[in-house]
């Protein structure tokens, strides 16, 4: 029983992982960027949310819709100013510049709202907690795990039927051969940061209704973990993204419930390494010769 | 008549490094230079130690690592522990801690070195930053590294005569291993890794050598911090710590030992003389990672070394045209 409890847990904490991921999965797919400044997205998110709840008094659905919808602004601004000038340039330049991001937005949010943690108000605190054989599950477990179903389904479908969706296989594919068959790639790269930051942020919605308290630095650990959740299903495919993340939140509670607490985050980095040693292209992923 | 010239120029270097250390503890002695500023000089010195080692690593062999804290907290603890249970005289301990130090954040360079290294790019500074975070963790853990309060106690060792010639030696190391035959090795694995394999060089290993060069350095730095803070913790070398090293080689321009020097300084005196805007460092620091990325990813320097010959040129320029840094021109120092 107590192992139904950790893997359901797990469950949880992976889908977050995954809806993460997903954001970091599809930018990398699309500019071969590792937008280090995703996690930190997913904290602006939380406090939206926080600020659209507790000030305006809004209802959790709306909450998630302006959350989502202010990331997924954010995200674009950021892609916008930060990454589209340098898409030419060196990888390195990139990537610092997107070290640069993560740490302007931390410190930003520290500047206006204080490096105190606040604490999140819990909207769903009359929500049953159901039984099921003896096992106890709240609702925001439940609730958690079948919205990261139905938007990882949504983003499915976006992807593979519509054809805004093709448009971002296409420029993933080859973007040189995209431009050609004339896919406007600037705005498909915007829609990628757009869907990826709102993923985050809805995430971030999900992360704090179980850990109830936000502060500017939450974004980097659970970012962190998504990245290893995103190399693990192989960075670019997107359902080896939502696999990656589950197992990560699965592995990542079981270690907390049989061994111990503190070195869970050295088993997620150890995953990571081991992945990178024996698989690097992910479970889901191909190997590329890299030619001359 | 050429090797007369370059003796005259190490002779010149030797000549500087000696008068600038005799000018500067002449005024710690005699009490012009604070003790505040002393400290002050020490960060400054043992930035600098790890911002040239990081310069190695990112700037010559073109591999951009996030874990070099993890190094230095390794050199700092080994150091640490050396200097707390030996039981040898402080005076006699502090050498052999800041070489232990060294050497064992070297086996740990190694050890990380040959798996790491066989990735490229974003997964290596990714798996970097993951073996950083996993030493942290571990350090926070153990019985005999004092887990969450770290160790304390720590004799006071450092001075600026240790700082200095350790930075001394660190950037003459650092020069003449550039200048060498293994320093052209690992510059060609930053210009093109695929055609320095295919021309012989023997790339896992230079990319081993000068990743484990690097970690070397770092743990003496790390030795040396533990020294002059009198108090060690593993949270002060996180992520962020690598960070700021990072910026430091950014700004300096990777590929260049005498930007690192000139980056490491003004980064360390800048938010001194900014105490009143403390909390904005970190600020500065992101957007200025930023602006140089956008405008200048080269840095101040770029992969020129600053040198009398430049100097003179820049002072020619002054007068007349915008003054740029360095031209694609330019001969190396």
């Amino acid at each position: 029983m107590t192992f139904l409890t950790y893997f359901l847990n797990g469950l949880q904490a992976g889908s977050i992982y995954a809806l993460i991921a997903l954001g970091y999965t599809m930018v990398y797919g699309i500019v071969k960027l590792i937008n280090f400044a995703h996690g930190d997205v997913m904290m602006v998110g939380a406090y939206v949310a926080l600020f659209s709840l507790t000030t305006f008094n809004l209802p959790l659905w709306a909450t998630v819709l302006v959350t989502m919808v202010f990331t997924a602004v954010l995200g674009v601004v950021i892609e916008r100013f930060a990454y589209k000038p340098l898409r030419k340039s060196a990888r390195i330049s990139a990537l610092i510049t997107a070290i640069g991001v993560s740490l302007l937005l931390q410190n930003l949010v520290m500047l206006v709202f204080s490096p105190n943690p606040l604490p999140f108000p819990d909207p769903l605190q009359a929500a049953p907690v159901f039984e099921i054989g003896g096992l106890k599950v709240s609702t925001l477990t439940i609730g958690t795990i079948v919205a990261a179903f139905i938007l990882m389904a949504i983003l499915t479908l976006f992807i593979t039927k519509t054809r805004m969706g093709k448009a971002m296989r296409a420029v993933s594919e080859d973007t040189g051969a995209a431009i050609l068959m004339g896919i406007n790639v600037n705005t498909t790269i915007s829609v990628t940061f757009a869907i990826g930051s709102a993923l985050a942020s809805f995430a971030a919605i999900l992360y704090v209704l179980a850990y109830p308290q936000i502060q500017p630095y939450m974004g980097s650990m659970p970012g962190l973990k998504a990245f290893v959740a995103a190399v693990l299903g192989g960075i670019g495919i997107i359902p080896g993204a939502m696999v990656g993340g589950m197992v990560l939140g699965i592995a990542e509670s079981l270690t907390k419930g049989y061994i111990s607490s503190q070195f869970s985050d050295a088993v997620v980095f150890g995953i990571l390494i081991l992945v990178l040693l024996f698989k690097p292209s992910g479970l889901f992923g191909r190997n590329v010769r890299e030619k001359v | 008549m050429k090797l007369s010239k370059i003796q005259r120029s190490y002779l010149y270097n030797a000549l500087a490094v000696v008068a600038v250390f005799v000018v500067l503890y002449v005024l710690q002695l005699t009490g012009l230079i604070g003790r505040y500023y002393q400290g002050i000089l020490l960060t400054l010195l043992i930035n600098i130690v790890l911002t040239v080692s990081l310069n190695l690593a990112t700037g010559f062999l073109g591999q951009l690592t996030l874990g070099h804290a993890g190094f230095v907290s390794v050199g700092a603890y080994t150091a640490a522990l050396i200097s707390l249970r030996s039981g040898l005289p402080e005076a006699v301990a502090f050498p052999i801690a800041l070489v232990s130090g060294g050497v064992v954040a070297a086996v740990f360079g190694i050890m990380i070195g040959i798996p790491a290294l066989r990735l490229r790019g974003d997964y290596l500074a990714i798996i970097t930053l993951g073996f950083g975070e996993i030493i942290r963790v571990v350090i926070l853990n153990l019985k005999f590294t004092g887990g969450a309060s770290g160790l304390n106690g720590i004799p006071i060792m450092t001075n600026f005569p240790y700082a200095y010639s350790i930075a001394v030696l660190t950037i003459t190391v650092m020069f003449l291993l550039i200048r060498s035959r293994h320093g052209r090795a690992i510059i060609s694995i930053r210009e093109d890794e695929i055609a320095a394999e295919s021309s012989g060089i023997n790339t896992t290993y230079y990319k081993l050598l000068a990743f484990t060069i690097a970690a070397f350095f770092a743990g003496v730095a790390g030795g040396l911090q533990a020294h002059m803070l009198f108090v060690i913790d593993a949270n002060k070398f996180g992520f962020i710590y690598s960070v700021d090293i990072m910026v430091m080689v950014v700004l300096g321009g990777m590929g260049s030992i005498t930007g690192s020097i000139l980056a490491a300084s003004i980064l360390t005196i800048l938010p001194e003389l900014l105490r009143d805007l403390a909390q904005y460092r970190m600020l500065i620091y992101s957007i200025l990672l930023i602006v140089l990325m956008l405008y200048r990813p080269s840095g101040l320097l770029g992969r020129h070394e600053l040198s009398q010959k430049i100097l003179g040129q820049w002072a020619g320029r002054l007068g007349g045209k915008k003054r740029t840094p360095s031209s694609p021109d330019t001969p190396e120092a």
